[in-house]
């Protein structure tokens, strides 16, 4: 019986097994991120009460957190998949790797610029050089360089291992440029706001966000799963059964 | 092994010197791009004085992230580091040894001249010696951190402007801590800790930057 379920994990583990696989399952996240997103934003909207002294905008929020969570928590994943794939060789963690980047930018995009949004009313500027504002702009930094390397090699098998030492390499730079931002954030004069003091908040607000960074999770793991069929697709299609989908797919059109 | 270091620093050093392009080029590029701010933001002392340690360690950076880029080509060209990969040496204290010639030639010119600029940009007689002290621990981490990049970026088009872009987010720690310093001694700080950390950064570097590098160097010329 081990046997076989260890039998059956790896078999998932090829391309070949796990393309219908992640077919039938991206659905039913992103159904899922759907439910979710729309729960979250209810509570966020209609039962979340007002906050005492920033009003209705702080309902930013349930955007701006649960995106800065996935921006941060997709950079891990896809640096684990990243050095899966670059120890074991094995072809599908690459892909995978490759497939969460976009999602793990986008996300760290919107946190950034929902930030920029909420800081206008709440403190009257869109941007200031805070610790955690810059380490942010860092980070989507580094994701846009692990996706220029990959875009920039022809041979993917040599942009898979190459963007992943860069990932790697940027994982252990990460606690030193947070620090690093931080002091230095600290060795300037003091801000006069302060994005750390998080205030005690009402438990519909709280639910809403922890609702919300579901959903958020939900999605990524619906729209990687979708953007590793197709880079399954495209770095195997010179394998035979890809060759066979597309002739039976040729067929029914 | 310590032949092999020898050989390669020794070899290095011949090709910079007998073309000279290397090292100039670099070092005239930190002087132009120094001079460039007083024309830009204007001649008044306080506001060069404010701005001049970071300013000072942002050319650096730029300047020996210019220089990164001739650090493997030449060699992956000509089929020298081919044979370098297969050397019966470990590659890693090859890539340590080319490393090391590589700041010899852009980084140590840096340091040298940095007094100069320093001077003109208005700093006083202390700011400027921990200026070229934090230039001296900090200058060796850029060319080990930017050898990894341009071990990965090897062959690639665009590969400059891609190297840019993957190292400079990696270079942050060191400005901060190397223009903080010369901050810190103008500010009538205490700079002890700023350089410690420079120093932990540069250990840390030079532990792991080399074998970044040789598998980066695998992989791309796999």
């Amino acid at each position: 019986m081990q046997m076989l379920t260890k039998a059956f994990w790896l078999q998932l583990s090829t391309p070949k097994a796990f393309y219908p696989v992640a077919g039938t399952l991206a659905p039913c996240f992103m159904m899922l991120a759907v439910i979710l997103c729309v729960i979250g934003l209810y509570i966020g909207f209609f039962v979340a009460p007002v906050d005492y002294q920033q009003g209705n905008s702080y309902r930013i929020m349930f955007i701006h957190v649960p995106a800065a969570w996935m921006g941060m928590f997709i950079y891990l994943v896809m640096c684990a998949y990243a050095t899966i794939g670059l120890i074991w060789n094995t072809r599908l963690s690459s892909m995978m790797a490759s497939a969460l980047a976009p999602t793990g930018a986008l996300f760290t995009f919107i946190a950034l610029w929902s930030g920029a949004f909420w800081g206008k009313p709440t403190w009257g500027t869109y941007w200031v050089w805070d610790a955690r504002l810059t380490s942010f702009l860092i980070l989507l930094f580094l994701y846009i360089g692990y996706m220029s390397l990959q875009a920039a090699i022809d041979d993917q098998q040599k942009a898979a291992k190459a963007s992943a030492l860069l990932a790697l390499v940027g994982v252990v730079n990460i606690p030193i440029i947070y620090f690093s931002v931080k002091w230095w954030n600290t060795l300037h004069q003091g801000m006069s706001v302060t994005v750390t003091d998080a205030p005690t908040m009402a438990p519909s607000m709280a639910w809403s966000m922890f609702i919300m960074a579901f959903a958020f999770w939900m999605y990524a793991i619906g729209i990687a799963l979708m953007r590793v069929r197709t880079i399954i697709l495209e770095r195997e299609r010179h394998a035979a059964w890809v060759q066979d989908l597309g002739n039976k797919g040729a067929n029914h059109g | 092994m310590l032949a092999m270091i020898r050989w390669v620093l020794w070899r290095e050093l011949t090709v910079a010197m007998r073309t000279k392009s290397e090292v100039l080029t670099t070092l005239f590029f930190f002087v132009i791009v120094i001079t460039l701010f007083p024309l830009g933001v204007g001649p008044e002392t306080e506001t060069l004085e404010l701005i001049g340690p970071g300013i000072l360690w942002v050319a650096a950076l730029l300047a020996s992230m210019l220089s990164l880029t001739r650090m493997f080509s030449e060699d992956y060209q000509d089929g020298t580091l081919e044979q370098m990969l297969v050397a019966s040496q470990p590659l890693v204290i090859i890539v340590a040894s080319k490393i090391f010639a590589h700041w010899m030639v852009s980084g140590l010119p840096l340091v040298i001249i940095s007094p100069l600029l320093s001077l003109q940009l208005g700093l006083d007689m202390e700011s400027t010696l921990i200026l070229m002290l934090t230039l001296l621990i900090g200058t060796p981490i850029l060319s080990l951190i930017g050898a990894v990049g341009a071990g990965l970026t090897l062959g690639v088009r665009g590969g400059g402007v891609l190297l840019s872009l993957l190292v400079l987010p990696l270079y942050i720690p060191v400005l901060i801590f190397g223009a903080g310093a010369v901050e810190a001694v103008r500010a009538g700080l205490e700079v002890e800790a700023h350089l410690s950390l420079l120093g932990a950064f540069l250990v840390l570097a030079m532990v792991l930057a080399p074998w970044g590098t040789a598998a980066s160097l695998r992989i791309s010329l796999d």
